[in-house]
């Protein structure tokens, strides 16, 4: 399983975690490196608990009640569960670009600028140029400069999507999760999230849940392959797609099931 | 067997029958209120105080009254309900003491308001040793808004999607930055709306001011919260049910339910034209 491991730095460190909702398990001990400036793509049918995963990764799961989680998750070699670490400050190093776009009801600077405000930035020309950085690292400068002031909401679903990607940039992170983030999204809009992923990997350790193997294929260099629970295969992507060593990563990827 | 066209051609006409019937009765009672009220209405009507044995004058210090009354009983209700419906919805909806809290609102909002009166005078009058004053009667009417003001605003609450939630905390914010920064401004136009409409009720109630605030007559103007008060509901009530000039006293008592309409229907306006700039909002 640990075939193909990264030669380089490990990020996150996964090791036999196991989750539950109520009395269901979602995440059967499972174990696993995230490297360092890689994109590593989760992927798998649905139900099989890879958005659970990925929203361990900066605690999202806390919020449901009756929710447990056994076995340790490190990130940078420390425990983001031991009761000293503060989950604000995780969650700050950790950002997280959702499935569905959701921009806050107010301007498009607002919105950049949120994360600043809240981790008690308050200096406003500072913020703001950390917004505009933010931005045009998400590749949205060009179509918005004008229109800095206008409601969030009139974007469109592709340009949404940039906008929570600028907003994670903004607080700058070191980890970038991303849930499906093209699941709502036209092919075109989908394109330039793919390519600003990419381009983000050179900055950021990213880990991307997909239901769309093309898209994991396209961009990710690292693929973990979740069934029912547990970690069936992980390795990088083109040999996890080229010679699979389970019969369930090959009937998945080959599209006997999904 | 009806054939399916039939059945729909019914079916559509009972709901327009429907309709029509709760339309028309409303419309019915503004019409009537307004006939019989608007003849006496005038700027005297409106600032002056009555005289002759609330046979002739204006009813400005009733309005007044009612508008003490009003913003007095909001002041308490708002900052508690927000509070309350805040510690349901974001603080600890799982907790004993959120069900016990539910409950409790449910069974409030079911008492009688002539009940909430008697309460007002045993606590607020007798106990607290307020006396009859437009404090106590304001205590007695926020209480009895209490349950509206919770449940509109837990929906204005419930109402604000999980995912605006979620992108707060994931960017950083804390529990309290999130509803404040986040949940309450996006659930603001709700709340509000739903407090206005509770002003609406509570403008008009009668019961519970009764026994705890209201005068039968009064000379000039309240002037501290510890004064007597006239208020409309009451008014009308006085002027139908007292007195010995019943003629010149209907017409005043008309008058004073159109005013007492007009500054519901005004305030229900301004909390549907609330609603729909909340709505072009969320696009």
């Amino acid at each position: 399983m640990s075939e193909g491991f990264p030669p380089g730095k490990v990020r996150i460190e996964v090791e036999k975690v196991s989750f539950f909702y109520g009395a269901a398990q979602a995440l059967k001990d499972i174990t696993l490196a995230i490297p360092s400036n890689q994109v590593t793509a989760f992927i798998g049918p649905s139900g099989c608990g890879k958005s659970t995963l990925l929203r361990l990764f900066n605690r999202m799961n806390d919020l449901i009640a009756g929710s447990r989680m056994e076995g340790t998750i490190r990130i940078d070699g420390e425990d983001i569960y031991a009761p000293s670490v503060d989950v604000v400050n995780l969650r700050r190093k950790v950002g997280m670009v959702f499935q569905k776009p959701n921009p806050f009801p107010k301007s498009i600077i607002d919105n950049v600028t949120f994360g600043l405000e809240v981790t008690g930035r308050r200096n406003a020309a500072e913020n703001r140029e950390k917004a505009v950085d933010a931005l045009k690292k998400a590749a949205l400068w060009g179509e918005v400069r004008d229109r800095l002031a206008h409601n969030a909401l009139r974007l469109s679903g592709g340009q949404q999507q940039r906008l929570c990607i600028a907003r994670c940039l903004a607080v700058q992170p070191e980890v970038l999760l991303f849930d499906e983030p093209c699941a709502s999204l036209d092919p075109i809009s989908t394109r330039k999230i793919e390519e600003l992923i990419v381009e983000l990997k050179r900055e950021y350790t990213i880990v991307i849940v997909t239901h769309n193997l093309q898209q994991a294929g396209r961009i990710s260099d690292y693929t973990a392959f979740l069934y029912l629970g547990e970690l069936i295969e992980f390795g990088r992507t083109e040999t996890l797609f080229t010679t699979p060593q389970d019969r369930r990563t090959e009937d998945y990827i080959t599209g006997k099931f999904g | 067997m009806i054939p399916r066209r039939l059945s729909q051609i019914l079916g559509f006409s009972l709901l327009s029958v429907c309709a029509a019937t709760t339309l028309a009765a409303l419309g019915f009672i503004l019409f009537f209120i307004g006939i019989r009220g608007a003849g006496i209405i005038s700027w005297e009507f409106l600032t002056k105080p009555p005289v002759d044995g609330m046979t002739a004058g204006g009813v400005a210090p009733v309005i007044v009254g009612t508008l003490y009354l009003t913003v007095g009983s909001l002041l308490f209700s708002f900052p508690i309900g927000l509070a309350c419906a805040l510690y349901l919805c974001e603080y600890n909806p799982q907790g004993v003491v959120a069900s016990v809290i539910r409950m409790s609102i449910k069974n409030l909002a079911g008492v009688p308001s002539v009940v909430f009166g008697l309460f007002g005078l045993a606590v607020f009058v007798k106990a607290f040793k307020f006396g009859v004053c437009i404090l106590s009667g304001s205590l007695t009417l926020g209480i009895l808004a209490l349950p509206v003001i919770i449940s509109s605003t837990q929906e204005a609450l419930l109402a604000v999607p999980r995912s605006l939630r979620e992108a707060a905390l994931a960017l950083g914010a804390s529990h309290w930055q999130t509803i404040r920064r986040i949940v309450l401004p996006a659930a603001l136009p709700g709340i509000l709306t739903g407090v206005i409409l509770s002003v609406g009720r509570v403008a008009g109630e009668t019961a519970p001011i009764l026994f705890t605030a209201a005068a039968f007559y009064l000379r000039g103007y309240p002037t501290s919260p510890f004064s007597e008060v006239m208020a409309l509901p009451y008014h009308i009530y006085a002027l139908m049910t007292e007195g010995v000039h019943p003629e010149q006293q209907t017409r005043i008592a008309y008058g004073c339910a159109l005013i007492l309409l007009v500054l519901v229907l005004c305030l229900s306006s301004v909390a549907i034209v609330m609603r729909n700039r909340q709505r072009r909002w969320h696009v």
